[in-house]
Order: C-alpha cells, then sequence, then structure tokens
C-alpha cells in the first residue's frame, strides 16, 4: 500500500491529536504554545504539500478509496495556508472574547483534515467522510461563544441546514451508486460512458448531487444559510467558514462532477447556469442593502462563487472536451483567488474590532484612511480586487473564467459572460461603499487600529499579495492550469 | 533605454513613495518631491518626439516582453504619430496640476500628489500600451485614483459625483472587456493590437464589437447621451482633477476610437458612421446651447468641453462616397484633443484661481475682475478665445481642418458644425463679460489680489503652448501625417472575410 499518498492526513491527525492533548497541561491564557504548535505544524504540512504538487505525482491508495494527485495538492497546500493565515487573524480576535481556547485550534486542524480528505477522495463514501468531518468541526467552532445568542443561533442554523445538505448528497450519491453499482469516482465514470444505464435514475441523482454541492457552495436558491451564518457567528469562525471549506466546496464538485460524471455534463451544466446566474443577481442585489458588512461579504461572497460557477459551465461544449482545462482551470483560480481575498476582508473586520466592540457595520469603517491610512490602502486594494478593477488580482481571476466562456465561441456563452459583467458592475457599487466610507467620510470615534503585530504583518502582506499577484498574475495561473492537465492526464 | 518604460513607472513609483513616506507635517518636501517627480517624467517623454520618426507609420520606441504566458499577454509598448503627443501632453499636464496644487491642498498633501502621479504613469500607459489586456488594464486602473481624487477633495456633492464617475465608466469597459475577449478568441490567441487591425471579421461580429467599443469610450469621450457624468464629475472634482479630466481622460475614449473601433472594425463603421456623425453633430449643436444657460462657470466648461470632444468624433467618422475617411479631418480631430488638453485644461485653471480667492463658481458672484486682476485677466481671456476657436490660437486649427474636411463629404454636415463658432464664442465670451468685465460686481471681487509668480509662471506657459500650437501647428501634425494616413488605409479595406 502506498502510504506516501495519505502521508499529509496522517501528519495533521497525529499534530491535532497532538495539539489537543497539550493544551490539556497549557495554563498560560495566551496559548502560545498550543498556538506556535499548531502553526509549526501547519508549516509542516504546507511544505510536505508543495513539495509534492512540485513533484506532481498522482497515486491512488487504500484499494483506490483516496487518490493523491496535483489538484489536491495544489488546493490543499492554499487550504494550509489560508487556515494558518485564519489562525493569525484569529488568535488576537479570539484572546478578547475568551475563545481562545485549546479547541480553537484542535477543531481549526480537524476541519482542514475533513478538507484534505474531500481533497484526496476516491470514493463517494470518502468524499462524505471527509465533509462530515470538516462540517462537524465548523458547527462546533461557530457555537464556541457559548453565551452568545446570535452565534449559538448561527451554529443551529449551520448545522440544521448543513445537516439537510449533507442528506441531499448522500441521497444523489446513493442513487448514482444504484445505477452504476459502484462507489469509486472512476468506475462510475466507466459506468456512465457504457450508455447502457437508465438515464432517468442518473438525472436524478445529479439533480440531488448537485444540489447538496450548492448548498455547501452557499448557491442561489441554496444559500439561505450563508448570510445568518456569516453575520452571526464570531468572525474568526465566519473566516474558517468563509476560508478554506470554499476549497473543498471546490474540490468535491470538481471530483464529483467532472470526474465521476463528466459523461451527465449537458445536464449539471444547465444547473450550474442557472444557479450562477441566480447567485450572481440576487447576491449582488442583496448586498447593495446591507448595512452589516459581514452580512454584505456574505451576499457578495454568494455572487462570487456564481462567479466562480461560471467556469465549471464551459467545460463540454456539444459533447467536446477541448476547453475542459481551460474552463476548470480558470474556475480553480477564482476560487483560489476569492479565498485569498476574503481572508483579507474578515482580517480586517478583526483588526478593527476590540473589547467589547465588533466592527461589523459598514459604518464602522468611516474616516479609516484618516485614523489608518495604510490599512485603509490594503482595505480599499481588498474591495477593488472583489469588485475586479485591474490592477489587482480579481480582475484575472473575472478575465479568466469570462475568457473561458467566450473561447468556446458559442453565442449563448458570451451572452452568459455578458450578463456576468452587467451583473458585476452592480457588485461594483457596494464594494466601492465601502472604499467610500474609509476615504471620503470622517471617523465617528477616535480609537486608534490596534491589533498585534503578528496580524497587522500578515494582514499587509495578504493586501501586498492581492496587489502583486495583480501585476504578475502568471505564475499562479499556471499552477492551476498545470494541477487540471494532470487531473485529465490520469 | 526603455523610454516609454520609464515614463509611466517613474510618476507611479514617485506616487507609491510619497504615498508610503509623505505626512502632512513634512508637507513642503512632499510638493517639493512631487513637482521634481513630475518634472523628471515629463523630461523623459522629450526624447519620443525629438527622436520621432515621422516617416514612418510603425510603431516606433517598442518594448515587448512576455507577461502572462497562459493567455500569450505581452507587455508591448510603443507610440505611432496618433499617440505620441498625448504621452507628452499626460507628463506635462502634470506638473502643471502639482504646481497648481502647491497652496491649494493643505490635507493629506501625499496622497493628493501621489494620485496624479499614480493616476499620470497610468494615463501614459494606456496611450503606449499595445496589447489589448494591457491597455484595458490601464484603462481601468485610472478609475481608481480619479474616483479618490473627486471623492476626498471635492466638492459638496463629491460621493456623488465620484461613484457616478467610477461606475458609468465601469459600465462602458466591461463591454469592452468582453470584446477584447472576443478577439483574443477569433486571433487565435493573441492580444496584440495590430494583429487585430489585420483580422477578417464578419459584419455582424463588426458590428457587436463596434458597439461594445463604442459604449467604453462614448462613455469616456463623452458623447451624448452618455455625457451627464462629466458636468458633475467636473463640477465636484478639485482643480487639478477637472484639469486632468479635461485635458487627458476624456483623450482616452477618442484615442480607442482611432486604436480600436476605426481599424479593428472598419465596415461596421461605415456602416454606422451616420450614427457617430447625428451623435457628434447633437454634441456640437444641442450641448452648445445647454452650455450658453450654465450659471456656472465650471458646468459651463465641462459642457463646452462636450461640445468640443464632438467636433473630435466627427472629424474621426467622416467618410466619402468610396468610403475613404478623411486625412484633414481625422487629423483636425487629432489636433482638436491636443489643443482641447491645453485650453480646457487651463479654463479649469483660471476657475481654480478665483475660485482658491473667493470660493464660488458661480458667474453671478462675479463681475468686473479685470479691474482687481489685470495680468490674470488677460491670460484669462486669451484662453476663452481659444476656447471659441479664434484664430491664431490652439483652439481655431483642428476645428477648421475639421470643417475644411467636413465639407468635402456634406455641405450640410459642414455647415452644421461651423455653427459652433457661433455657440462657441456666444457662451464662452458672454461668460467673460460677466465675469471679467463692467464694473467691480461686490466687496469680494474688490479685495482680489493678482496672481502670484507660481500662478503666473502656470498660466504663462500654458498661455505659450495655446498661442504656439495656434501659430504654428505644423510640428503636430507632421508627426500625425504618416500614422493617420496608415490608419486610413485600414479602415478603407473591407475585413469582411469573402
Amino acid at each position: 500500500m502506498n502510504w506516501q499518498a495519505v502521508y499529509p492526513e496522517i501528519l495533521l491527525l497525529a499534530a491535532a491529536c497532538l495539539v489537543a492533548l497539550v493544551d490539556l497541561w497549557v495554563k498560560d491564557p495566551r496559548r502560545l504554545v498550543t498556538y506556535s504548535l499548531a502553526q509549526a505544524s501547519l508549516f509542516a504540512l504546507a511544505l510536505l504539500q508543495l513539495w509534492y504538487f512540485a513533484d506532481g505525482f498522482t497515486l491512488y491508495a487504500m484499494q483506490r478509496m483516496v487518490v493523491a494527485d496535483p489538484m489536491g495538492h495544489l488546493l490543499g497546500l492554499f487550504a494550509t495556508l489560508a487556515m494558518m493565515v485564519t489562525l493569525v487573524y484569529a488568535r488576537p480576535y479570539a484572546a478578547e472574547r475568551e475563545m481562545l481556547k485549546g479547541e480553537l485550534f484542535s477543531l481549526s486542524m480537524f476541519s482542514l483534515l475533513g478538507i484534505l480528505v474531500m481533497l484526496a477522495a476516491n470514493n463517494f463514501l470518502v468524499v462524505y467522510l471527509g465533509l462530515e468531518l470538516m462540517s462537524l468541526s465548523l458547527y462546533a467552532l461557530v457555537a464556541m461563544r457559548r453565551d452568545s445568542i446570535p452565534a449559538t443561533e448561527a451554529a443551529m442554523k449551520y448545522f440544521v441546514l448543513g445537516a439537510l445538505a449533507s442528506g441531499f448528497l448522500l441521497y444523489g450519491l446513493s442513487m448514482m451508486y444504484g445505477a452504476t453499482g459502484s462507489l469509486e469516482i472512476a468506475e462510475v465514470f466507466k459506468a456512465i460512458g457504457t450508455g447502457q444505464i437508465n438515464k432517468s435514475v442518473l438525472v436524478l441523482g445529479t439533480v440531488f448531487v448537485v444540489a447538496g454541492l450548492a448548498f455547501k457552495l452557499g448557491a442561489v436558491p441554496f444559500h439561505m444559510w450563508v448570510p445568518d451564518v456569516y453575520q452571526g457567528a464570531p468572525t474568526a469562525a465566519t473566516l474558517l467558514v468563509g476560508g478554506a471549506p470554499k476549497l473543498a466546496a471546490f474540490a468535491i464538485t470538481i471530483r464529483l462532477l467532472v470526474e465521476g460524471m463528466l459523461g451527465l455534463a449537458v445536464d449539471w451544466q444547465q444547473m450550474l447556469v442557472l444557479l450562477s446566474v441566480g447567485s450572481m443577481l440576487l447576491g449582488n442585489l442583496a448586498a447593495i442593502a446591507q448595512s452589516n458588512i459581514k452580512r454584505m461579504l456574505a451576499y457578495s461572497t454568494i455572487a462570487q462563487i456564481g462567479f466562480m460557477l461560471l467556469g465549471l459551465c464551459p467545460g463540454v461544449v456539444s459533447g467536446n472536451t477541448v476547453s475542459a482545462v481551460n474552463a476548470y482551470s480558470s474556475a480553480m483560480f477564482y476560487v483560489v483567488v476569492d479565498v485569498l481575498t476574503s481572508l483579507g476582508t474578515f482580517g480586517m473586520i478583526m483588526l478593527l474590532s476590540r473589547v467589547g466592540h465588533e466592527a461589523e457595520l459598514i459604518d464602522d469603517f468611516k474616516g479609516l484612511a484618516r485614523k489608518s491610512p495604510w490599512f485603509a490602502g490594503v482595505m480599499a486594494v481588498l474591495m477593488f480586487s472583489l469588485a475586479g478593477i485591474p490592477p489587482t488580482v480579481g480582475f484575472y481571476a473575472k478575465l479568466a473564467v469570462l475568457q473561458s466562456l467566450v473561447s468556446t465561441n458559442v453565442p449563448g456563452f458570451i451572452w452568459l459572460a455578458v450578463v456576468a459583467v452587467v451583473l458585476s458592475l452592480l457588485g461594483a457599487f457596494y464594494y466601492l461603499r465601502v472604499v467610500k466610507v474609509m476615504y471620503f467620510d470622517d471617523p465617528i470615534d477616535s480609537h486608534p487600529v490596534a491589533g498585534t503585530a503578528d496580524a497587522r504583518i500578515m494582514l499587509s502582506l495578504n493586501g501586498a499579495a492581492v496587489l502583486l499577484l495583480g501585476i504578475l498574475p502568471g505564475g499562479l495561473m499556471q499552477m492551476c492550469a498545470q494541477a487540471i492537465v494532470q487531473m485529465f492526464a490520469t | 533605454m526603455p523610454l516609454l518604460s520609464i515614463a509611466i513607472w517613474l510618476p507611479i513609483a514617485a506616487g507609491v513613495l510619497l504615498l508610503a513616506f509623505g505626512r502632512d507635517e513634512r508637507a513642503a518636501a512632499v510638493r517639493w518631491g512631487a513637482l521634481l517627480a513630475s518634472i523628471a517624467s515629463f523630461l523623459v517623454t522629450i526624447p519620443l518626439v525629438t527622436g520621432f520618426n515621422t516617416a514612418t507609420a510603425a510603431m516606433q520606441f517598442v518594448e515587448r516582453q512576455p507577461w502572462i504566458a497562459r493567455f500569450n499577454v505581452w507587455y508591448t509598448l510603443g507610440v505611432d504619430g496618433l499617440s505620441v503627443w498625448f504621452v507628452l501632453l499626460t507628463a506635462f499636464i502634470t506638473v502643471i496640476v502639482v504646481v497648481s496644487a502647491w497652496q491649494v491642498i493643505t490635507e493629506r498633501v501625499n496622497q493628493y500628489m501621489g494620485a496624479f502621479l499614480i493616476l499620470s504613469g497610468l494615463l501614459v500607459g494606456v496611450f503606449a500600451a499595445l496589447d489589448g489586456l494591457l491597455f484595458y488594464v490601464f484603462f481601468e486602473a485610472t478609475l481608481i485614483p480619479m474616483y479618490l481624487i473627486i471623492g476626498v477633495w471635492g466638492g459638496p456633492r463629491r460621493v456623488y459625483a465620484a461613484f457616478k464617475f467610477f461606475l458609468y465608466t465601469l459600465a462602458g469597459s466591461l463591454l469592452m472587456l468582453v470584446a477584447l475577449i472576443y478577439l483574443y478568441y477569433k486571433s487565435g490567441g493573441s492580444f496584440d493590437i495590430l494583429a487585430w487591425h489585420r483580422l477578417p471579421l464578419a459584419l455582424d461580429a463588426q458590428t457587436l464589437l463596434f458597439f461594445a467599443f463604442f459604449f467604453a469610450f462614448a462613455v469616456k469621450v463623452p458623447m451624448w447621451p452618455v455625457h451627464t457624468w462629466l458636468p458633475d464629475a467636473h463640477v465636484e472634482a478639485p482643480t487639478g482633477g477637472s484639469v486632468v479630466l479635461a485635458a487627458i481622460m476624456l483623450k482616452l475614449g477618442a484615442y480607442g476610437f482611432l486604436r480600436f473601433s476605426l481599424p479593428i472594425t472598419p465596415d461596421a463603421s461605415h456602416k454606422w458612421a451616420w450614427f457617430m456623425i447625428a451623435l457628434s453633430l447633437i454634441a456640437v449643436v444641442y450641448i452648445g446651447f445647454v452650455a450658453l444657460v450654465q450659471s456656472d462657470m465650471k458646468k459651463l466648461v465641462a459642457y463646452s468641453s462636450i461640445a468640443h470632444m464632438g467636433f473630435v468624433t466627427l472629424g474621426f467618422f467622416l467618410f466619402d462616397a468610396q468610403g475613404r475617411g478623411n486625412e484633414l479631418a481625422v487629423s483636425g480631430g487629432i489636433v482638436q484633443m491636443i489643443s482641447h488638453g491645453f485650453v480646457s485644461g487651463a479654463m479649469f485653471l483660471c476657475i481654480g484661481v478665483l475660485y482658491d480667492r473667493v470660493h464660488s463658481r458661480d458667474i453671478a458672484a462675479y463681475g468686473g475682475v479685470v479691474n482687481t486682476m489685470p495680468k490674470f485677466a488677460a491670460l484669462a481671456v486669451l484662453f476663452a478665445m481659444a476656447n471659441c476657436g479664434l484664430p491664431g490660437t490652439a483652439g481655431f486649427v483642428g476645428e477648421w481642418m475639421v470643417i475644411l474636411g467636413a465639407v468635402k463629404v456634406n455641405f450640410w454636415i459642414a455647415a452644421l458644425a461651423a455653427t459652433t463658432m457661433v455657440w462657441g464664442a456666444a457662451y464662452t465670451l458672454w461668460m467673460v463679460k460677466r465675469v471679467y468685465f463692467g464694473a467691480v460686481a461686490n466687496h469680494h471681487v474688490a479685495e482680489l489680489k493678482d496672481v502670484d509668480r507660481r500662478e503666473l509662471a502656470m498660466l504663462s506657459v500654458l498661455a505659450a503652448a495655446v498661442l504656439a500650437m495656434g501659430i504654428y501647428p505644423k510640428p503636430f501634425t507632421d508627426v500625425m501625417h504618416a500614422s493617420v494616413a496608415q490608419l486610413l488605409r485600414h479602415t478603407t479595406i473591407s475585413k469582411i472575410a469573402p
């Protein structure tokens, strides 16, 4: 058996258990030991995945239950980095809110383990296993502030709707199993390819799988949990929900729909088009009306996910998969960029929050350019990136997706690109409004921008990354393309 | 030496340094730093004209580096006769803007100067970019500093004006993005603008592309009826913002028509020339009337800008019966763009000079300024004369060339366009009469102090440019000649594949 394929998961599992155990002996309220141990093991994990990705191998292990391929390694690398950045932002925030317990670190690491399991899944059950591991850890993390009513309410909503989504997904997967007789993704792909299978069962199964995935991604009409959870959860937990898990949701979408059910692409692409246009429309319109920045960012996430889903639509054009690499790698680039930007925006919210005050309202950003020109600049870069204005990386993410649509030369897809840009124009308004309150308005209080040194440095790096990747986006694009090319090669 | 790269990145780097290290406590150092950087950036652009080979239409000072390998995007820069003067104009106007803000801007000086320097570099980038995506990146990126300039240092309705400016122009350019990606696909994966000039395209595709480009550039020019953002943006922007908007940002749209619409979609340009001519004439005549009734000086000049830019687009889309564009009219349009850069910039600076003293832009708040500010009034009247196209000033040359060109195509178009000489004179001179001439109207005017040396210097430089261009425009037209002829050859050849 190829243990090498699962070394990252083993490493993370051991580290998470170790962190949970070590924390029992830590008396320090700042949890420095636990924190450093968690960060160090995540760093080692990131290095391991970088090495695996650079190596570019594809390995199957555990009776082909799991696969270690470059796409999994690259997304795993980004998920690990996202988790490290999240913990840097979360630590001072959690310390001020009595959330800084060992569980914050061990549960975060377990949710990352769930993500890695999903990334490595080559079997329907493993997908589900990873999904549940991630989700259960996240439910607990959202509820960590036990005495906060909005947080417990958010956790409840997240749990109930998340369980419903898992049910959908499981139901769809069981139908696929019933129709094809296999749980292994590659076998399902082959079985569908024979064309001997009852189409109506397959299509019904696809509908449930897509609905389950849409729930997890937060696409309209399965988006209802997103605004409530984003707003209600403590911001650190919001970032845990809205950061790395998006990469996992993208990965299982690729694993299930592309690797398993590419033969049914005609069916699921139509569903994705509807989900995507609906998400962009509702997300962008609803975000305009928000005064709470976390809720606004939740709706903006819905819109961004809609844009990302567009990239999954033009993979198969009239039975031809020539444009598949182009399409899926653009979607992958989009989701990576979206996570990078989300990290920064929620990091900013945590930076501005202080004891007894959550910087949750857009008005809390008023006059930031006077109080701290530097962090106002960082936030402005992030907002312009979300709006897709060059020279920030968000522009190239949109460009890549639009390019994959237009390059099909199918009029329907070209018009879809026009719809997408018109809807992203709506989006520009509310992102600009954040820049407006920071730069054009006067501050409403005189609290200086505090924050620990590591969070401030990380936030500056995060903003710089958005800007620098906007000036030189080629490398990251190439990595995403390489990962998808190798996925199709095997 | 990569002159164009230096002309782009030197002001941007200086702007970033000012943003990072400038403080209001060190405002004087910031001002001098900005002035030095802007002068250096201007000096760098001078060899572009002195070393320009007027005999060829090929791109000159070309730089080419791979940028985004995955999409075959190249960092390609170069200038030809159509663009080289705008590179100079941009750098020149930036120096003036820095000087004009010297004593006026006292808060967040480093951000103000930094924004203008960065904006200057980005604008040079737009004129020098020969790669479609690079062009788009610069074109869009200019929105960010201008949005902040209007919103932070603007007047009472600055927020409204800043949003309107940003969203209007973004709306137009997003459609252009889809058009650029379509051309990328059609050309087999290339963003090379010059390759697009030779790309065969069916008429339907050309029509869609033409309108996608039209929305992007018409908003920027701005053409009637998508001009309404301009009066708001101009009125609310600080003086420097108005100057850069009028002198350079409006030219981006007209330049886009030259670089994209005409050569890439020549057949659609012929087909829709009547539409462009109609909109241009409406701008010239109707907006002229609108300018006449303005009570706010800045608004008046803003509307007069729209009318003058109508001349530019009119000149570009005059085709004779054989489908040949008119060289005189196209060159006239470009000359008009340059002269309008000087004249409108100067007009806004004059309003700025008055506004700094009286804090009103209302025409009714003034009267008899000539009595208290004789030196200033002399210069202001000169610029006003240039604005109404008096022979011997820069304003005359371009309009005259366009009208001459139009006569060859259609007498009535020329006749309607020529009425601008009447409207332009009417609204400009009436404003001059009410603001500068007559008896001293009130104690504000009575207490006015004439321009100081800084203001005198900046206005005199512009006055010299306006006169030089009006008396001897040959250097300008010589540089353009080969490139305009080449452009017209492109527009004559049909691109519809047989």
